[in-house]
């Protein structure tokens, strides 16, 4: 673990993997501590905000947070039901070597978690994609993809919030309300959830 | 989720009884709005795990102040108009202050100090600043429009917040709950003519030749590309140290005041709509205290950076 300045109140944690992220990111969670402003995840790093002047106490949370030994998930299973109709299933199916309903079978078969959030309001990027579904993005990014669009790229599977660009390949589309910013919990998904797909007619 | 935005707690004085014969539809009427007027309050940090920006006014001094002066708490709704031209109609009988560069406000015509009373009819008009980019209102009350994620504030970059005004928009104000603050003369916010910004350094300053080397010697001007989501700058290109030219670095977090630098080296100095993370390497931070005045800095003004130990 590496800490690195970020201004006078932030510091970026470096770690290793996708694991050791979670694992920092649970702890620095689990401290409650009123002191922390932003908890951001991402690929090898989780930023951390605090209060101006309280970074002494975030630096004492991270001292004693251990990378192998995650505390225990807390958040309930969130199931996405999803239509698989996408534009790229069969796409995804020929680059695996597998029929689309097999794609289907694998996609719903894995357990996910969100490893972090970006892009655009509520887009989660889920972990614990089966290997034969982590496949390259398109060579060229659609200009539109529809809001509920299911989709994969690289290790992550994801579902878009909203309409916007994108370059993943979609495998279906979801009516559950990834984002509402008028609700209390505006965000369906956010960092450590688990989650499901199950497939629906 | 366990972390809480910062939340000022600003008590105000006892409720403010207002005459109920002038307690009319407490409403703003938007007559015209200049380049682009928004809707802003301190924004909704607490919220980037969820990939939403903080957003929230860019001078946020300024902005504190004008709800000060008119009795709200700090963190109450006003708008943040770039450039003047904003003009709108009181319904209802309420105190309002300009405040950030100086701007000439009229009242039906007639040039009035600032903070003022408007009685219901009575138009308000904005000219063009000098000194600054953007002009801050606040209205006894606050403007009162729905919340979302906890803020008023409109976001740029994702679409949170209300859309940016236009003409015949009604605004909703809230009732008054403190006394306005009398005053006699404000100072205005004056950018300089040469911006020195401190910066720290970090957190991938070690992606760069000699970092501090290159930030003080580096000559930049502010870009008409600039808005709410970043400064961009063009002059010195930054070089990268040799083994990182062509490295990719995965997303990462961004805060507030980051100087990120994209492929072609010319560096962005983030503001409040700035993206939750991004995947070129930040080569420092500038202190919050000294975001105000980037974001009033017109285009072409000239900018140089004072690398922190």
């Amino acid at each position: 673990m590496e800490l690195r300045r970020c201004g006078t109140d932030a510091v970026l944690v470096e770690v290793d993997s996708l694991d050791e992220v979670e694992a920092v990111r649970a702890a620095v969670a689990a401290a409650g501590s009123p002191d922390v402003v932003e908890l951001v995840p991402a690929a090898r790093t989780v930023l951390i905000v605090a209060k101006p002047g309280a970074l002494p106490s975030i630096r004492k949370i991270l001292a004693t947070a251990s990378l192998v030994h995650q505390p225990e998930a807390v958040s309930a299973e969130v199931v996405i039901p999803v239509r698989y109709d996408g534009p790229d299933l069969d796409l995804v199916a020929d680059t695996a070597g597998l029929t689309p309903a097999e794609v289907v079978e694998l996609h719903t078969g894995a357990a996910y978690r969100v490893a972090f959030c970006g892009f655009a309001p509520g887009f989660a990027y889920l972990t614990g994609l089966p290997e034969p579904l982590r496949q390259p993005r398109l060579p060229s990014p659609r200009t539109r993809v529809p809001a509920g669009s299911v989709a994969v790229a690289g290790e992550f599977t994801a579902a878009y919030p909203r309409a916007t660009p994108g370059g993943w390949r979609l495998i279906g589309r979801t009516d559950a309300p990834l984002f509402d910013p008028r609700r209390p919990t505006p965000a369906l998904l956010a960092p450590g959830h688990r989650v499901r797909f199950e497939a629906t007619p | 989720m366990t972390h809480h935005p910062v939340s000022p707690t600003f008590r105000t004085r006892e409720s403010y009884v207002q005459n109920p014969r002038i307690q009319r539809s407490r409403t703003l009427t938007v007559l015209s709005t200049g380049p682009q007027t928004l809707i802003q309050d301190l924004g909704r940090p607490g919220n980037a795990h969820l990939g939403v920006p903080p957003s929230g006014a860019v001078d946020r001094p300024s902005l504190k102040l004008a709800n000060r002066l008119v009795g709200n708490p700090e963190d109450a709704a006003g708008l943040e108009v770039l450039l003047g031209g904003l003009s709108l109609r009181a319904n209802a009988s309420c105190t309002i202050a300009v405040t950030g560069p100086a701007t000439p406000t009229s009242v039906d015509g007639v040039l009035r100090d600032s903070p003022t009373h408007l009685a219901p009819g009575e138009t308000l008009t904005l000219g063009t600043p000098s000194g600054g980019l953007r002009s801050y209102v606040a209205v006894s009350g606050g403007i009162t429009v729905p919340a979302e994620l906890g803020s008023r504030s409109t976001d740029l970059l994702s679409g949170l917040g209300p859309a940016p005004l236009r003409p015949d928009d009604e605004l909703p104000l809230g009732d008054p709950t403190g006394v306005p603050v009398g005053v006699d003369v404000l100072v205005p916010v004056q950018a300089p003519d040469e911006l020195v910004v401190p910066v720290f350094l970090g957190p991938r300053d070690d992606w760069f030749h000699d970092p501090a080397r290159q930030l003080r010697a580096g000559r930049w001007t502010v870009s008409d590309r600039s808005n709410r989501v970043g400064i961009r700058l063009t002059g010195t290109s930054l070089d990268r140290v040799a083994r990182r030219v062509a490295a990719e670095l995965p997303s990462e977090g961004l805060v507030t005041g980051a100087v990120q630098v994209p492929a072609d080296g010319r560096p962005v100095v983030f503001l409040a709509d700035h993206p939750t993370t991004g995947g070129y390497p930040v080569i420092g931070v500038v202190p919050e205290h000294h975001l105000p005045l980037l974001g009033q800095a017109a285009p072409g003004t000239p900018l140089r950076f004072a690398p922190q130990a």
